[in-house]
Formats: structure tokens, C-alpha cells, sequence
């Protein structure tokens, strides 16, 4: 080998190396494969996430592309109008969006994904209602949508593949409706509308959670088949390679796994890729078309991948002598230190403390960059602390079961490997507690802000009226025609200026809210020893304030003409002297209903024709019957399509809670599986090393049960301390992150048990599946060495 | 000489198309070091493994004290490989995590002894093979003759009836290798226990009783032979 | 190194004349030194009056050397005997031994049994010297070491040896002369008589 030193010579080194890689018979491709695929699966994974923001971009501008909401006055009828009706509804969880479209002429302006307006009567759905409609589950939503599908909404017109959509032609839309526009053009440009803060916070913790293992397992797969590396680098020693150019060699070797893990990476995303449109998660799915990778990220991970292969390499050399004829590394790997590791953590919660309290669900703003920051160095603070932790916690160990001593002396004379391996469990399930933490509290938090009380009323209907009085009356029948429901409470309320007076109406003047509704509905709202119907009622606010007020008898109400927009007052009506004052109690949205309560007969015709509004109702059903709710949905829908119908949060059996606990259950699951298979890689390498030993050990008589007992132990004691170790970190983290969003502490301890379920279940695994090659060492061939 | 102890009758094994013993026949006798010698791939490892247990043959017998350990399940034969033999390897048998001390009582403690006792009595063979020094110390600190006479040591711990040595001095200089050869034949004497010694070495043979030779999977013994032709 | 049963070993795998008997003797085992005509005819003239070789045939155009030699039963029992006895553990008994395993070869014999033979003699020796080496003085040790290692040499050597048969059977096969006795050898005179001798080896 040429002794010239310089670019060519180390790129001949780095090249030899690249070959040694993906040469060296069976067990080297094993080796290289299982780096590749390990550094492939990362990839895809981070491929997948730089794809997040094109994904995310798409989809808005698609939905930005069909907006039909706008705050600007209606265009003026033309030839290219069309009237557009909200009917968007809701089947077993999942939104349906559903537009009414009345063209004003021949010439309508068509939203996108629709080739033409459909006839009235005629429905163009997504293909995935399409196939809803046509399954036996979509039953109840049949009776609801029976028209005549008569086309498919294109790509360009639906959010995502998954999205349940559908334009219906109509001829009979009120204009004066609330639910009802007039427009010239879909699409609105995209308002710069920021999420919720508190949400944001979660998306930019999840990534930070999500990416950490994958760039940890990502390291730990470059370094499988280390130690075999490291005998093959004595050969090329022998042959008179220094060690500069072992390791630049080792480099090389690193940098052709990693180039052979980007192509894999690269070939599962496109395979993934391919049927991502069939994948949905949290209600969001997307078209092949939206997943590309972010291009400056992109590039940034396919240099960081074989850069980061080769640091760790030469960092994994760092301990390690490579000699012509023996592999020495240095020995007890030394006291590790404590102090430094802290900084990491303490300077995350420090990034973090200063947000404490900053953020509430309606506002805040934060520093991506600082919570991101904050929490990725509480994460690898975690990381850094284990092999400390390891070392530290089985130094002092003694005596104990053979097999426990196997274990933990083995540990004692290396603890790096192990813990290092156990790294991306501690991260992960730091990440997933504190994240399952701070979204338990939250979640318990909106339930208690809710106060709604299902046991009154499990679903609430918003109905918007275009028949006045008589669609609250259409809607009562219907829903006590239905089967399930087992009460119906219907009101509508409308504000009221009182004793306007002439001329004009300041901004402040006095008003109230007059909620009119049966006796039997009102009852819900106040404490009524008598009510007959013409009775009106007057409720105060338990604690005093300006909105709304509370007119006496005698008192003139004024009401405006909404449909008009009017701000005259359009029709007056006084509160009768038989008025009475009475306490008021919590409707069954928890709801404090104030001011005028009126019986419909008490309240003239004209007042009532004057409120095109809406009326709320409140549905008790039978008990999580829940096709009682999606058969409400057609009543309702055939009242008006623009009506909204709840239920009740509590009563929600796939609420949004389960389903991040379900996405934390899956994101955690797949890191420590990715996980524990490293894990396996080291314990069978480790295995192939000690075939000697394990040979010797068999010959005097030892159980296949404790060389079994010594693998769990020593797989299981890192993993258990990993685990205490992120359980402090994911707690903390969680109150911290709890306390920027004003929310209170409280541990999900539910959650932690059930992630370190899992923990304990991928030791078990990765014991079970290193046993039959245990057993096969252990088989007399075994001894066979050489 | 006294009784047999150990004796296999026509041992056959191969490890696929490759026959490592073809027909093997050898007696160990009580408290005698028998050599087993033969070129590199004759078998003669591999016929150690069979009479210690650890490998079961294709077909033949071995019977030790009675007891026909071929037809003996793993478990039982572990157990008696715990209780009555003892091995030293030419290398890699020490466990490299375990201390020296400990690497001497892990026979003991394998066989149920408890820790201290197991300690005490395994600190009593080091110090016997005048190694009592590295006690304390990882096996991977210590010389090849210190790691070797631990090894020895090890396997002498238990009271076994018979040792079972392959290539005890492979690893180890001249100088090291007689001093091993002098501990392990002599503790050997002392104790009673007959030796199995694999060895290629005529010098390391010669601290034997008497020798047989393996070549090409057959056991080559003069001394049964000519018994054979007597009787 | 006896040269009477090397002759009669030579004989044993095919009748030569006194000459051919010389030179296959030099070439084969005594390059340096040659043996001269009169020890030649002397040792002849002794097996022949021991009965231990007959005089098989005489070529036309007479003289002593023209005489062709072949060997007896009681000569095979000899040559048998001579080949089982171990030789006495000695530095540079290489020669005695690489002859003893040539004519083994040339005759049929088992070589390694020569071999097994040999290497007991020497281990014999060795396990005696070990012995007195591990109970004498530094002085014991010294002696019995320097001989303990010379045999190991020996025995080095027979291993190889042994390990090396087939290599020195296929070289012996390329030599007319010291071809191998085989039974399709045509120069065999009474292959029936050896069949069974052949069988064992």
C-alpha cells in the first residue's frame, strides 16, 4: 500500500473502504444490509417528515382553492353566480363537507375538482364518500344523501384522498339564510391564519419527539457489526495500513452502509409513497402527489446522513486500538462524569422556564426555534445521562444469582454499548410521557371548561331557520320521531335592545337576550314552579354583568331585522307585568341562560318571523347509541342541510383524545420495535463474539436457563434504568410544557405504565428472539471453533 | 492401573459430508492422564467433546462409572459435567467480565454452592496454583500462564473425576506451558482425578501416562490393542 | 543403518541384480555415500548363505554382477521384523527411519504403523525423562530438556512424516525403480504368495 499521503490517497482509502463494506461474503452483506435497512428506515422516516411542510401547503392550497367563506359583500346576481348552501355534516365521526350549489345562470362559476355544476337533485361526491355511500356501513348516511351520485370530485377540489365531500345541485336555497352566499369565484387567498398555539406547540413537540430516536437509531444502525469491523480493519493493518488509514478506511466503510441506507431509505419512501392516499391519521390523509420532501432539507439529510456515519465512526474509534493483530479497546471504560450531562437537560428546561405560563389555548405566541431547542436537549440530556446512569448504577453491585452476576459484571466492564442501545427508548419514551402528560391535562381541562352535562343531553343540534318558529316545531317532531331519543329540548334566542327609544342606537346601549322556548324547555334553563304557555320569565346573571341585562316588566324590547342587516329597530314588544324574576340553572351545555325567557305563544308572530336565526336544541339518546345521533343527522339535514349537530364531548367514544393517545401508542411502539431491533443486532453480535466463551461456559455444565436469565438481565437493566431515567424527564417535561400553556400539573400515570409495557415487552422480545441462536451456540457445533 | 472409567465404544460423528470420528474407541481409567494426540483435524477434539459430554455422538457408546452417557438427555449430562468434569480450553474460557476469583468459583456456583463458600474455596485453588495474586483481577489482565493456571484452577474446583484439557499449553510459551503441564498433572495426582489430555505436543504428552493417537477419526491405542491380542 | 535389510527390503519388491541393487541403494538412500562393490557382494553373499535370498536367475554373458537376486520367505520375516522394532531413540535416527518408511512403502507395509511404533518408543523415553526432570535439580532439568526437545524433533518429524505418506507414495510410483509392489505390478514374481501380506498393508 502506497505510502503517499494526500486527497487521492485518502479518497483511494475511503473508496477500498466503501468496497470492504459491501463485499466480504454472506456475513458482510447480512451486516451491511442490516445497517442499510436500519439507515434506510430512518431515512424514509426523516424523508417523511421533510415532506410534512409540502404536504401540509398542498393541502391548503387546495382547500384555499374551493374557500367559498368570505367577509366581503356578496357580488350582485349575475349570469356567473352561484348560490352555494353549507351543508356540512358529520357520519360516526368523520366530517362530511357538503355544499348546496344553485347556479343564478348558464355561465356559474364551477369549484374545483367539478367539470359542471350538477342538476338539482344530482350529487358529485369524493371517491371516498363514494365509497362510503356504497358499503353496507354508510347505510344510516344513505338515508340521508339519497341523490343520484352522477360524477367524482377531482383531486384539485378535495383536501385529501380519505376527505368525505360532496357538491349537491339545489334550486331551492334561501338567499336570506344564514348558511346560504352568493358568489362569483371559489378560492379565497390563503389568510395568514395561525394555528392555535397551544396545537402548534404540540406539532413542533411531536416532531422534536418523533425525529430524536429516529436520528439515534439512525446512529446506532451505522454502528452495527462494529466489532466485526474492527477485526477485519486489524487485517488491513497487517497489510501495513497505519492507523490513520484504518480509520479513514472504517470511514469509508461507514460511508458506503450509509450511501447503500440512503438508496434503501430512498426506494421505501417512494414505496410507501406510492399508497400513502390510503393511510389516514388524525382525519388527514394526502395524495402521493403532496408527499415531496422539502428540497433544501432533502439535500441536508442525504449530506448529514453519510457525514453523521462518518463522525459516529470516527467517534466509535475514538476508544478503540487497532493493531496489526489484535483489536484493544481501552480498557474500564473510565469514571464516567456527571456534571457535564446535566448541562444538556438543565439548559433545556431553562429555554423552556421563561415560556412558563405564555400561552393559552386563544393566545401566545412562541419561539419554534426555543421550544424545539428546549425540549430536543431535555430529550438527549436524557441520552446523555444513561450511560452515566448504567455505569453508575452497577458499579457498586455485587454478588447475586450466576446469572445476574453475568450480567451485571458484563455490564461493569462495558456499559457503553448497551446504554447506547437503550438511548432512543429513554428518548422516545421521555418524549411520548412528557407529550402524553401535557395532552392529558389538557383534555381533562377542556372537559371541566365544557361543562356540558351528557347525562342531560348527549347531543346538541344547531339549527339554522329559515321557516322561523315552524322549523324548531319540524325539528321537535322529527327527533321525537326518532328512535334512541328520549327527550327533546328546543330553543332560539335572539338579542334585543331595551326601551331603544328614537333616533339612533349608541354601541352601548343596554340589550338582553330573549331565549323563547316551551315550558317544558325553559325548565332546563330556570327554576319554574309554574309555567303555562304565555308565560314569560326573567332570569339575572348569578354574578351581575352588562351582557346581557335584565329587563323589568314594563320594559320595551326592540329587535333588529337580521335578515336585512338593519340597524333599525324593526319590531318592539314589552315584557308583560306578568313577567316573573326567577333563579336560573345551567342549560345542558352548560350554558348560563340569562335575560327574557318567553313561551312561543307569548311572543307575537312578527317578533318570531323576524329571526331567519338559529335554534339550539338539546337531544338525550339512549346511551352511546350513536346511530340515534347519525339518524337525528337526516332529520336534521332534511330541515335544513346547513344545520350542525354535537355531541356532547364526554360522550364521544373516538374523541381526539384517544386518538393521540392511540398515535403516541403507534409512534412509540414502531420507535421501540425500531429500537429493540438494534438492540437485537448487538446482543447476536455480542452472541457470534463470545461463541468461545459461551462454548467453555457450556462445557462445564451451565443451564441454557441461566445463560438466558443473563441476556434478559442484562438487556432488561439498562432498559429499566432507561425507562426510570425518561420517566423523570418525560414527567418534567410535561410539567414544564404544561405550565407554558397555564395548565395545571397532573401525571398521566396510566399512560407511563403503559409505554413502559412496552418497553418491558421489546426486552422480553429481543431475549426471545436472541435465544434460538443462543441455543444453536450452545449446540455442541457451537464448539466447534475454527 | 485401575478400572476404566470412561470408555467409548466405536464413536462415529460428522459434521456434514466431513467425518470427524469414523469408528473411535478409547478408556480413560480412573486417576490415570491419558494424551491424546493426532494432526490437526484427525478428530481429536472432537472425541474429547463426545467423552466429556458436551457432543453427542452419531452412533456408539460411551459409558462413564457405569452410566451410559450417550443415552443420558442434556440436562443430565450437563448436571455431570457440573459434578464430574472439569475443562480447560486453549483460549477464551475464562469469562472475560467476570474476576478471576470468580471465573474459579462460577463451577461451584453453577452447581448450587453458595457465594461465600464457593469464594473461599475457589481463593484456596488459586492460591495452590500460586496465583492467588490475581485474584481480584479481570481475566483480561493477566498473563496467558496466570490466565491458564486460573483455568486450571477452575477446573479442579468441584472435586471432578476427570479433567478434560485440550491444548492447555497451546497459547502458552515454553516456559509457561511446562509450569502449567507440572500444577495441572500434579494437582491431578493429588486429587485423583484422571486427566484427558489433547495435546499435539510430544512434550506435553509426555507428562501423560500413556497416549493414543487419533488419525483420520480413528483412535489408534497400542495398549488395547495389544489387550485385544492377548485376549 | 542396516544395509542388508535395505537390500533385502529392495528385493522384497522386486528381483534386481547386484549392481541394480547399489545404485537404487545410493540414489535412493545414501547419496553422500556410496557403497563400495565389495560390501555390496559381501552382504549379498552373507543373505545368501542365511537363506534369506536366492539366486534367481544369471544373465547370458556371465561375471558375478549379472547375477539377479530375489528374496525368500524367511527374508520377508526379516525384513518384517526389522520394520516392527522400534529403532532406540536417538538424535539422527532420521535415516534409519526415513529407509525403515520407504521400504514400507515399497513393500506394501503399513508406514504409519512404523510411525506409531516409533513415536510410542520416543514418548516412552520422553515420559521418563519428564519424570526425572520434574523431581531432579536445575542440572536434571537442563539435560533432560535437551534431550526431551531433541525427541520432540524426532517425533516433529515422524508426524510430518506420517501426515506426508501419500506425497511420498505418489513420488516413490514415478520411480521405476522403487515403484511400489502392487498387485498388477508385472515385475512380481509369485504375486499369489504376497496376496495376503498386501491385503494388511
Amino acid at each position: 500500500m502506497s505510502r503517499r499521503v494526500g486527497p487521492r490517497a485518502w479518497l483511494r482509502e475511503l473508496l477500498l473502504g466503501t468496497r470492504m463494506a459491501l463485499a466480504g461474503g454472506p456475513s458482510g452483506w447480512l451486516r451491511a444490509g442490516l445497517t442499510a435497512l436500519g439507515v434506510g428506515l430512518g431515512v424514509a422516516l426523516l424523508l417523511f417528515a421533510v415532506s410534512v411542510p409540502h404536504a401540509i401547503a398542498s393541502r391548503q392550497e387546495r382547500t384555499a382553492a374551493r374557500d367559498d367563506v368570505s367577509f366581503d359583500a356578496p357580488p350582485p346576481r349575475s349570469d356567473a353566480t352561484i348560490l352555494v348552501g353549507t351543508a356540512d355534516t358529520w357520519f360516526r365521526g368523520d366530517p362530511v363537507r357538503g355544499r348546496l350549489l344553485q347556479p343564478d345562470g348558464a355561465h356559474p362559476s364551477v369549484p374545483p375538482g367539478l367539470s359542471e355544476i350538477p342538476r338539482p337533485g344530482e350529487m358529485v361526491v369524493s371517491p371516498a364518500l363514494a365509497r362510503l355511500l356504497a358499503s353496507p356501513d354508510g347505510e344510516l348516511l344513505r338515508e340521508r344523501l339519497d341523490f343520484p351520485i352522477v360524477a367524482t370530485i377531482g383531486d384539485e377540489g378535495l383536501a385529501g384522498p380519505t376527505e368525505l365531500a360532496f357538491y349537491l345541485g339545489a334550486d331551492d336555497l334561501n338567499e336570506a339564510s344564514d348558511t346560504v352566499t352568493r358568489r362569483d369565484h371559489f378560492g379565497e387567498p390563503r389568510v395568514g391564519r395561525t394555528l392555535d398555539p397551544v396545537l402548534s406547540l404540540f406539532v413542533v413537540i411531536i416532531v422534536v419527539v418523533l425525529l430524536l430516536p429516529v436520528t439515534l437509531f439512525v446512529a446506532a444502525a451505522i454502528r452495527f457489526g462494529g466489532e466485526a469491523r474492527d477485526r477485519r480493519l486489524a487485517g488491513v493493518r497487517l497489510l501495513g495500513a497505519d492507523a490513520h488509514m484504518a480509520r479513514r478506511i472504517a470511514a469509508g466503510e461507514a460511508l458506503g452502509s450509509s450511501l447503500l441506507g440512503l438508496g434503501v431509505g430512498g426506494a421505501i419512501f417512494l414505496g410507501v409513497r406510492s399508497f400513502v392516499d390510503r393511510i389516514e391519521l388524525f382525519r388527514l390523509s394526502v395524495f402521493p402527489s403532496d408527499v415531496q420532501p422539502h428540497p433544501v432539507l432533502t439535500l441536508l439529510l442525504v449530506v448529514a446522513v453519510p457525514v453523521a456515519s462518518v463522525a459516529v465512526t470516527i467517534l466509535s474509534l475514538r476508544r478503540v486500538v487497532i493493531e496489526p493483530f489484535a483489536v484493544t479497546r481501552r480498557a474500564g471504560d473510565g469514571r464516567r462524569r456527571l456534571w457535564w450531562r446535566l448541562i444538556l437537560p438543565v439548559v433545556g428546561i431553562g429555554l423552556l422556564v421563561p415560556m412558563l405560563g405564555s400561552l393559552t389555548q386563544s393566545g401566545g405566541e412562541f419561539s419554534v426555534t426555543q421550544v424545539s431547542l428546549g425540549v430536543g436537549l431535555v430529550l438527549v440530556g436524557v441520552a446523555a445521562q444513561l450511560p452515566w446512569a448504567v455505569q453508575a448504577a452497577v458499579r457498586r453491585v455485587r454478588g447475586g444469582p450466576v446469572a445476574w452476576q453475568l450480567a451485571i459484571r458484563r455490564l461493569q466492564l462495558d456499559s457503553s454499548a448497551p446504554a447506547r442501545a437503550v438511548m432512543g427508548i429513554a428518548v422516545a419514551v421521555a418524549g411520548a410521557i412528557g407529550l402524553q402528560t401535557l395532552f392529558a391535562s389538557i383534555e381533562a381541562n377542556y372537559l371541566v371548561l365544557t361543562r356540558a352535562d351528557p347525562t342531560r343531553a348527549e347531543v346538541h343540534i344547531s339549527l339554522p331557520l329559515e321557516d322561523g318558529w315552524a322549523d324548531v316545531q319540524r325539528l321537535d317532531a322529527g327527533a321525537a320521531a326518532t328512535p334512541g331519543v328520549l327527550s327533546v329540548h328546543s330553543r332560539v334566542t335572539q338579542s334585543a335592545v331595551i326601551d331603544p327609544g328614537p333616533g339612533p342606537l349608541s354601541e352601548d346601549h343596554p340589550s338582553t337576550l330573549v331565549t323563547v322556548g316551551t315550558c317544558d324547555t325553559l325548565r332546563e334553563f330556570a327554576e319554574l314552579d309554574s309555567c303555562a304557555e304565555g308565560s314569560v320569565f326573567l332570569v339575572a346573571a348569578a354574578e351581575p354583568n352588562d351582557f346581557p341585562a335584565t329587563p323589568a316588566p314594563g320594559n320595551t324590547l326592540g329587535f333588529l331585522d337580521l335578515r336585512t342587516g338593519s340597524a333599525e329597530v324593526a319590531v318592539e314588544w314589552t315584557v308583560p307585568a306578568t313577567a316573573r324574576a326567577v333563579t336560573g340553572r345551567l342549560a345542558p351545555n352548560g350554558e348560563e341562560v340569562t335575560g327574557v325567557l318567553a313561551t312561543p305563544s307569548a311572543m307575537p308572530d312578527e317578533v318570531l318571523a323576524t329571526w331567519p336565526s338559529w335554534a339550539v336544541s338539546y337531544v338525550d339518546i339512549e346511551d352511546g347509541d350513536l346511530d340515534a345521533a347519525e339518524r337525528l343527522r337526516t332529520v336534521v339535514w332534511d330541515i335544513a342541510p346547513g344545520g350542525y349537530l354535537g355531541l356532547a364531548a364526554a360522550a364521544l367514544p373516538t374523541d381526539e383524545f384517544a386518538m393521540v393517545r392511540r398515535g403516541l401508542l403507534i409512534g412509540a411502539t414502531v420507535t421501540l420495535v425500531m429500537i429493540g431491533a438494534s438492540l437485537l443486532v448487538g446482543v447476536l453480535e455480542q452472541l457470534r463474539e463470545r461463541r468461545r466463551v459461551l462454548a467453555s461456559l457450556v462445557a462445564f455444565g451451565t443451564r441454557r436457563r441461566t445463560l438466558a436469565w443473563s441476556i434478559v438481565w442484562q438487556t432488561a437493566v439498562p432498559v429499566a434504568l432507561g425507562l426510570v431515567l425518561a420517566t423523570i424527564a418525560g414527567v418534567t417535561l410535561g410539567a414544564v410544557l404544561l405550565r407554558i400553556v397555564s395548565q395545571p400539573v397532573s401525571v398521566d400515570w396510566s399512560a407511563i405504565a403503559l409505554v413502559a409495557g412496552i418497553a418491558a415487552l421489546v426486552v422480553l422480545g429481543v431475549t426471545a428472539l436472541s435465544l434460538p441462536p443462543l441455543w444453536r451456540l450452545m449446540r455442541a457445533d457451537g464448539l466447534r471453533t475454527e | 492401573m485401575s478400572t476404566a472409567l470412561l470408555v467409548a465404544t466405536d464413536l462415529r460423528k460428522s459434521y456434514g459430508p466431513t467425518a470427524a470420528l469414523a469408528g473411535a474407541s478409547v478408556t480413560v481409567r480412573a486417576g490415570e492422564i491419558l494424551a491424546v494426540m493426532g494432526p490437526s483435524g484427525s478428530g481429536k477434539s472432537t472425541l474429547l467433546h463426545c467423552l466429556a459430554g458436551i457432543v453427542p455422538p452419531d452412533s456408539g457408546t460411551i459409558t462413564y462409572a457405569g452410566r451410559e452417557l450417550t443415552a443420558m438427555s442434556d440436562v443430565d449430562r450437563s448436571a455431570l459435567r457440573r459434578s464430574d468434569f472439569g475443562f480447560i480450553f486453549q483460549f477464551g474460557q475464562l469469562i472475560p467480565e467476570l474476576t478471576c476469583l470468580e471465573n474459579v468459583a462460577l463451577p461451584l456456583r453453577l452447581a448450587g454452592v453458595r457465594r461465600r463458600e464457593a469464594e473461599r474455596r475457589a481463593r484456596a485453588w488459586l492460591a495452590q496454583l500460586e496465583v492467588e495474586d490475581v485474584a481480584n483481577k479481570l481475566p483480561g489482565t493477566v498473563s496467558g500462564g496466570q490466565g491458564q493456571r486460573v483455568a486450571v484452577a477452575r477446573s479442579l474446583v468441584t472435586g471432578p473425576r476427570v479433567v478434560f484439557a485440550d491444548e492447555p499449553t497451546g497459547a502458552l510459551d515454553s516456559l509457561n506451558g511446562e509450569k502449567v503441564m507440572v500444577l495441572l498433572t500434579q494437582a491431578a495426582r493429588d486429587t485423583g482425578a484422571a486427566v484427558v489430555l489433547v495435546t499435539h505436543e510430544p512434550r506435553v504428552a509426555a507428562y501423560a501416562d500413556r497416549e493414543v493417537v487419533v488419525r483420520d477419526g480413528v483412535v489408534h491405542d497400542r495398549l488395547a490393542q495389544s489387550l485385544e491380542r492377548a485376549a | 543403518m542396516s544395509v542388508a535389510h535395505t537390500f533385502l527390503g529392495l528385493l522384497e519388491s522386486q528381483p534386481r541384480h547386484g549392481y541394480d541393487l547399489k545404485r537404487t541403494y545410493d540414489e535412493a538412500f545414501s547419496p553422500e555415500r556410496p557403497l563400495a562393490y565389495g560390501q555390496v557382494y559381501a552382504t549379498l553373499a552373507r543373505l545368501l548363505k542365511n537363506g534369506l535370498v536366492v539366486v534367481d536367475g544369471v544373465e547370458p554373458g556371465g561375471g558375478p554382477e549379472r547375477k539377479r537376486y530375489a528374496i525368500t520367505e524367511a527374508g520377508i520375516a526379516d525384513v518384517q521384523a526389522w520394520l516392527a522394532q522400534p529403532e532406540r531413540p536417538e538424535p539422527y535416527l532420521q535415516s534409519v527411519l526415513y529407509t525403515k518408511v520407504v521400504l514400507a512403502l515399497l513393500t506394501g507395509r503399513s508406514a504409519a504403523e512404523i510411525l506409531d511404533v516409533q513415536r510410542t518408543e520416543h514418548l516412552r523415553l520422553m515420559r521418563e525423562l519428564t519424570r526425572r526432570k520434574t523431581s531432579g535439580d536445575l542440572t536434571d532439568q537442563l539435560i533432560c530438556d535437551h534431550a526431551l526437545f531433541h525427541l520432540e524433533a524426532d517425533l516433529r518429524w515422524l508426524e510430518l512424516t506420517a501426515d506426508r505418506l501419500d506425497d511420498l507414495r505418489a513420488r516413490l510410483a514415478t520411480r521405476t525403480d522403487l515403484r511400489p509392489a502392487s498387485p498388477h505390478s508385472a515385475t512380481r514374481d509369485d504375486p499369489a504368495a504376497r496376496a495376503p501380506r498386501r491385503a494388511n498393508s
